[in-house]
């Protein structure tokens, strides 16, 4: 009896995720119908992005500034990112000593665990003066976006690039030496090799976060409308411009924001389905 | 005397971390071109010793050596627990290869991992390389089987396949010496067989010390057996005399099966 009760309520537990998925996938789609009726594949080529000066309910909405926005600030912070997280990885599994593995994995696991809008803060007063005088621009946009998302998605790629690369068999590794192989050789011959899926696999499970984070870009991007000309141009992203505009939006211009959701919905489910079920898949041995 | 490749004298050896040494005033003489087992239950510090060797045990640190291991090998006699810098621990690893308990085949093509070792010697012309890589896989037994799979990935080779990969790949240095930590005990026992018949083939070029579990496989295989408990070294003369005749107790006792 009780059984039966149990095995029902953990198939209810199960299964509510996945409707809960496919309910928001449904609702997304069906608000976006007008705008993906207006304005179809275009959307995502478009730059302008303006109500109609008489009626708010329409107007003509393009998708093409926050896509870009949103792509480029996650380029740059991949680009920091990747590296120096490799790096941390590469340190913690193999150079350093014993007694400093703990306090620096903590030390990373902690940076992961900062709510998103303290690095916006921190990113806003005290990185974007910084990068304003060594760069130049305005102190936001998408260079500071960029570097503050670095910083927020290293820990993430790190943890899981270490956690890999500890897989690798200490034999493997001992026979690598005992051909002759240097520290650096084994690293980049044996323990990149063998780790390559879960490295992969980390980069785009933090692409995907950085695709999404909108917090700590909100306060750094710049909130302009504007195609960037220059790294340090303020621009937007898909989850600002949504923060943002929400609250004000009506009839098209709300539909077009749902179509941009949409996107990003689509994208990041798509980055995370391919990293976890194809590189970060667990090894059958 | 002369016909020594390598020897341990009083050596001592202590884990890190640990008080007491695991290994406790071993001499034991390895003879050229011969093969040497180390039977003894286990813990009894036969993979220890054998680790020793080939200073692999310094990839961990803390560990401590103490007493002498000599290598007569090319540059005459050296001790190698003198060696300090990396690249002389790499030239004595290239001088005293070592297989393990499980086959290491790296992440590559059956060829790259055959050429990994004189690749990282300095070994740069392709047919050099090609002409030594088939070398290798004929003395291992296993050109046959490769031959036209070279660049396929050697992870996809059976148990067996592999342990015969990863010995082609350390006799394609030309070591002096060759370790084998458990060579077979990952393996079904045709492949047992295979790569016994093999060790047996490469005792012409190099010398071998094995650290075996299986009383038979030492007995079949070597010309000189070292039995070792808790860290000493009981007894150590021909096979034969081993196993037929030993002169202590706890040596017949092990061999009859008595214990361990």
């Amino acid at each position: 009896m009780g059984g039966k009760l149990f095995k029902n309520f953990s198939f209810f537990s199960a299964t509510i995720s996945f409707f809960i998925l496919i309910g928001i996938f449904s609702i997304l789609f069906t608000y976006a119908q007008d705008s993906i009726r207006e304005f179809g594949f275009d959307f995502l080529g478009s730059e302008v992005w303006e109500a109609d000066e008489d009626d708010e309910e329409i107007g003509i909405f393009g998708g093409f500034i926050p896509i870009i926005g949103t792509l480029l600030s996650t380029l740059i912070a991949m680009a920091i990112a990747t590296p120096l997280a490799m790096g941390i990885a590469i340190f913690l599994t193999e150079i350093a000593h014993k007694t400093l593995v703990k306090p620096v994995s903590i030390a990373i696991e902690l940076l992961a665990a900062i709510p998103s809008i303290i690095y916006g803060m921190w990113g806003l007063f005290y990185l974007a003066p910084i990068i304003q005088s060594t760069f130049g621009g305005q102190g936001v946009g998408l260079l500071t976006a960029g570097v503050v998302l670095a910083i927020m998605i290293i820990p993430f790629m790190a943890a899981i690039t270490r956690d890999s690369m500890n897989t690798v068999p200490d034999v493997l590794k001992e026979s690598a030496y005992a051909m002759g192989a240097t520290k650096f050789e084994v690293i980049k011959d044996v323990i990149m090799p063998y780790s390559k899926g879960g490295i992969i696999g980390s980069i785009i499970l933090a692409l995907g976060r950085a695709l999404g984070e909108t917090m700590a870009v909100a306060f750094l991007i710049g909130s302009v409308m504007s195609i960037p000309s220059n790294i340090t141009d303020p621009t937007t992203s898909i989850p600002v411009l949504l923060a943002n505009n929400f609250s004000e939006a009506m009839g098209l211009e709300m539909s077009s924001m749902y179509y941009l959701a949409l996107v990003l919905f689509v994208v990041s489910l798509a980055i995370i389905s391919v990293a976890k079920f194809y590189f970060l898949r667990q090894k059958v041995k | 005397m002369s016909n020594l490749i390598m020897e341990t004298k009083d050596f001592n050896f202590t884990y890190a971390g640990v008080d007491d040494p695991s290994l406790k005033n071993i001499n034991l003489p390895i003879e050229k071109n011969k093969i040497t087992a180390m039977i003894g239950p286990s813990g009894c510090g036969k993979s220890t010793l054998l680790r020793a060797m080939n200073r692999i045990h310094d990839l961990y640190p803390g560990n401590k050596y103490e007493g002498e291991i000599n290598l007569y090998g090319a540059k005459g006699k050296e001790n190698i627990l003198d060696l300090k810098k990396e690249n002389d621990l790499i030239s004595l690893r290239q001088q005293v290869g070592m297989i393990f308990q499980k086959p290491t085949p790296f992440p590559m093509s059956i060829y790259d991992n055959v050429a990994y070792g004189m690749k990282l010697a300095g070994v740069k012309n392709k047919s050099e390389l090609d002409g030594r890589v088939e070398k290798a896989l004929k003395d291992a037994a296993i050109w046959n089987e490769t031959k036209d799979r070279m660049n396929t990935s050697a992870l996809g080779m059976s148990g067996g396949q592999q342990q015969r990969l990863c010995i082609a790949r350390a006799v394609a240095l030309k070591p002096e010496v060759m370790l084998f930590d458990e060579p077979t005990s990952a393996l079904d026992p045709i492949s047992t067989g295979a790569i016994e018949e093999l060790i047996a083939e490469l005792k012409k070029d190099v010398s071998v010390v094995i650290v075996t579990h299986n009383m038979q496989q030492a007995s079949r295989l070597s010309d000189y057996t070292a039995f070792m408990y808790l860290g000493d070294m009981v007894e150590y003369d021909k096979t034969d005399t081993i196993f037929m005749n030993p002169n202590e107790k706890l040596t017949e006792d092990y061999i009859t099966g008595r214990f361990g």
